[in-house]
């Protein structure tokens, strides 16, 4: 008792990174299991409203009830008036561990050599001790999509929760195979092919697509009907999105190519989510009709064109939204997926609205992903992934005090607040000696 | 003869007065709204006027003389105009990594005033940006400090001529990559980066030391002596040495930074800023002593090696050491949030509204040698202001409309989509930019071949 009490001493201060100076030395503080009592908070649960006055019960990595009155035997009491209580937020599409230094090849791990790999698991990679995972998830986002990236099929994309020691104990049982959708624009001011060029390419993957497809097509029916195959490991896994098994997720970005990828994905019969889709408004109303979810983001983007109004990119997610479309969002970052709720505020300035905004990074993102029964909002039965924050989380001036994943209690500590906590009074300070 | 030189004089003296017309100055009355001064604290449901280009009054129920244009800004607010420090818009070349020193360059030779990345930053609410030389050079460019009036096509229209001079310099990965790695010349470690600007400030003195012993023999009389050769390059070190430049120096690392110092303290020179500075932190003492602060990003870091050990808390931890501190973009994209960029110090660090403010206002004026000009709402500066729907530092404040010398050049509600002020006749179908902030982070723009080796840091856009 002497030991929990002591430990959880030390957690408090830890969470408390702009006081914290007695800490016990050489300490570290590790996430921790148990059962929790939230007391009387304001809950915004995202799918049954705001609930004021509200405890909420975790234990066992879920949330077990969500009400006024709720016992508080055997669990640790946290006193959260004055506090809101939201559930983690997801970012639908990342390299969040799958990166260190992004100047240092060695330590990149999200594009392998090769076109078509859609058998490369970004779960393999994810480093569970990324630096960059302690600074995202003291932000509130507890869980995120890491995606793989370069070639036509550069990968598998998985689901991860922000605590765990291994890729498996941090899958969020969410996977799905990327495509990068065969590009009819320029690719930057570096891309320097001719008009003429960029078409033939652009023709010339849209060919190597559907070659690949019918491949993957035949390698089922043979599979299907019992032929001895040798193997083929990129053609199992796309095999698993024909059946349906896995969703693909198509990055597809200018209006036409969307257009194109529409049109693709037609009679298919597959699960396909857009990620990108920066110019989505322009053919909203297309997506809409075609009932393809989509990750949008960064939204802290440039205009994709000079002729296009300056706020394109922020207003985006709103104009798809307000066409119907199910949007969730992303940042497609690695160490800075802690913005995502300031993308998300800025979405919902630029049109999509604080609701809406906050549902493209909880319960959409878990719809789109096939997870809401776990995911995205808080309700009882879910995994108890939620965080408590002085205020609207989307807000910079919001402190965020509490974050659980998976029923554990993370430390609020990470290097960019131990640096703080040693570097904010250096001593010595300015004597040389 | 006499009538021709006469005319001529006319013509001048018309042309001059031309080009001085071009810096528009404009008279507005913004009232009733939530004025956030930055030096004099907030102002309730308070009145500013403008009367060609300078703030002049500030109060309750002012009225608008005549011929003054009033706008109605209840429930919004009024912040001064915001001034990046470090930033690359507006500028056609970046780099000159010529050589190690290259001190001469000058930007305003090739200042935009086209580049729509001016409108995009007016539309978050900057107005006076730092046109910086990139960092491929341990003494790059000259900078120039560029006003946002949006639609000249004069580069001088837009150079904010009042300005001191300013220089670029660049410790660290970038210059040891392009000279030392790229070239084979010095150069290549931190030890060198500190030995080649010794070296450079030392060559300097000599020169000067020439100029004067010659300055002193001409004034003999039948001397005979000749002039030394005029060298711009080691003549604007000298000016450095003189004081007359303020130095903005990119950095990252602590043991480089304390570098400069130690070089900066040897030579006497007093105006340094530290541009950067992502471990700035770790030497915050030494940088509020001897240096005019730091400037910073908000929340960047580990997209490379120098910038892995860093912290959020930077900014906050530099300004509650004393250091002058400014949150900067050096980057098209993030020039258009630096409103947002502050706030984040109150995540990391719990700065106040003012001290938050302050750090993309009056801190980065103070950095760039303006602070008497702009950087805050006061009687008598420059009327560089911004109209904002939601408190500034809110996450969900959108700027509605921004003056620069009470010009307004940027309005939410009014102005055209395609603000595109030249279209190349050669350009049959619009070009498509995605990713484009891959793009905007231009510090290392030109000297791309260095970065080949460096796909992931260069194909994420950032140095």
């Amino acid at each position: 008792m002497k030991r929990i009490l002591k430990s959880f001493c030390a957690a408090l201060l830890a969470l408390l990174p702009v006081v914290a100076v007695a800490q016990i030395d050489g300490e570290f503080v590790k996430p921790r299991n148990g059962k929790f009592l939230l007391k009387n908070a304001t809950v915004v649960t995202v799918t049954k409203g705001t609930l004021k006055n509200t405890s909420v019960l975790l234990e066992n990595g879920k949330i077990s009830q969500v009400g006024t009155t709720l016992s508080s035997e055997g669990a640790e009491v946290i006193d959260c008036t004055g506090m809101f209580i939201y559930p983690g937020i997801i970012d639908g599409g990342t390299r969040l561990g799958l990166v260190e230094v992004s100047s240092v090849p060695e330590t990149v791990d999200y594009a392998d050599v090769g076109n078509v790999t859609p058998n490369m698991q970004a779960l393999t990679t994810v480093n569970p001790n990324s630096e960059a995972i302690g600074v995202t998830r003291v932000s509130g986002v507890t869980t995120v999509l890491t995606v793989p990236s370069g070639g036509l099929f550069p990968g598998t994309a998985a689901l991860i929760n922000l605590n765990g020691y291994t890729p498996d104990q941090m899958y969020g049982g969410f996977k799905a195979v990327a495509m990068t959708f065969p590009s009819s624009g320029r690719r930057g001011r570096f891309d320097r092919r001719s008009d003429e060029d960029i078409k033939k390419d652009g023709e010339k993957a849209m060919k190597e697509a559907n070659d690949i497809w019918e491949n993957a097509k035949s390698y089922l029916e043979l599979k299907k009907s019992g032929a001895e195959l040798t193997y083929y490991p990129e053609m199992e896994q796309l095999s698993k999105v024909i059946t349906g098994e896995l969703s693909l997720l198509i990055e597809v970005n200018s209006a036409s190519d969307i257009l194109n990828a529409i049109k693709w994905v037609e009679g298919k019969n597959i699960k396909v989510i857009f990620t990108g889709v920066a110019e989505g408004w322009r053919v909203a109303e297309q997506i809409a009709k075609a009932k393809i979810p989509v990750v949008t983001g960064p939204i802290q983007d440039l205009p994709t064109r000079g002729s296009d109004r300056y706020d394109t990119p922020y207003a985006n997610a709103g104009i798809l939204a307000k066409a119907g479309v199910k949007v969730a969002l992303r940042t497609d970052e690695e160490e800075n997926v802690r913005n995502l709720p300031f993308h998300a505020a800025f979405a919902a300035a630029y049109g999509l609205g604080k609701e809406e905004a906050l549902k493209a990074v909880t319960i959409n993102p878990a719809e789109i992903f096939g997870v809401a029964d776990q995911y995205g909002s808080v309700e009882a039965g879910k995994r108890a992934n939620l965080i408590v924050s002085t205020g609207d989380p989307f807000e910079t001036r919001s402190q965020i005090h509490h974050v659980f994943i998976d029923g554990y209690r993370i430390p609020m500590s990470n290097r960019h607040i131990r640096l703080y906590q040693e570097f904010l009074e250096r001593s010595p300070g300015l004597k040389t000696n | 003869m006499k009538k021709h030189i006469y005319l001529l004089a006319a013509f001048l003296g018309l042309g001059v007065g031309m080009s001085q017309a071009q810096v528009q100055k404009g008279s507005v009355l913004i009232k009733n709204a939530t004025v956030l001064t930055v030096t004099k604290g907030n102002l309730e449901s308070s009145d500013v006027l403008v009367q060609n280009g300078i703030i002049t009054q500030i109060g309750k129920n002012l009225t608008a003389p005549a011929g003054v244009n009033a706008i109605d800004a209840t429930g919004k607010y009024v912040m001064p105009g915001i001034i990046d420090a470090h930033s690359h818009v507006g500028l056609d070349v970046v780099n000159e990594a010529s050589a190690p020193i290259t001190s001469e360059i000058r930007m305003k030779d090739v200042v935009n005033p086209q580049d729509l990345g001016i409108y995009r930053a007016l539309a978050g609410g900057v107005t006076v940006s730092h046109a910086m030389h990139g960092s491929a050079n341990l003494v790059g460019g000259q900078n120039a400090t560029l006003k946002h009036r949006w639609g000249s096509e004069d580069p001088a229209d837009i150079i904010m001529q009042e300005a001191p001079r300013t220089i670029k310099f660049a410790l660290g990965e970038n210059p040891t990559r392009v000279h030392g790695r790229g070239n084979g010349i010095q150069p290549r470690s931190r030890m060198g980066v500190e030995a080649v600007i010794r070296n450079g400030f030392n060559e300097a003195i000599q020169y000067k030391k020439g100029w004067e012993k010659y300055n002193l023999a001409k004034a003999q009389k039948g001397n005979t002596v000749t002039p030394p050769a005029y060298s711009e390059r080691l003549q604007t070190l000298a000016d450095i040495l003189d004081g007359k430049i303020i130095i903005h120096c990119h950095s990252y690392r602590a043991d480089e930074i304390y570098m400069l110092i130690n070089v900066i303290k040897d030579f006497n020179i007093k105006k340094v800023v530290f541009q950067h500075t992502n471990e700035g932190f770790k030497v915050a003492p030494e940088i509020a002593e001897y240096t005019m602060g730091a400037s910073v990003f908000a929340d960047w870091w580990a997209y490379k090696m120098e910038v892995y050990y860093s912290t959020a808390y930077n900014a906050a931890i530099l300004q509650k050491n004393g250091a002058i501190t400014s949150i900067n973009s050096d980057s098209a994209e993030l020039i258009r949030h630096l409103y947002h960029e502050a706030g984040k110090t109150q995540r990391y660090g719990g700065l106040t509204d003012e001290e938050a403010l302050a750090m993309i206002t009056l801190n980065p004026a103070k950095q760039l040698g303006i602070e008497d000009k702009v950087g805050s709402i006061e009687v008598g500066k420059q009327a560089d202001l911004v109209i904002f729907e939601g408190h500034p530092l809110s996450s969900y404040a959108v700027p509605q409309m921004t003056f620069v010398d009470g010009v307004k050049y940027f309005d939410r509600k009014a102005d055209k989509e395609d603000q595109r002020q030249f279209v190349a006749a050669t350009e049959m179908v619009e070009p498509i930019f995605l990713r484009a902030n891959e793009e905007a982070h231009r510090c290392m723009q030109d000297v791309d071949k260095y970065f080949e080796a460096f796909q992931g840091a260069f194909m994420n856009g950032k140095q």
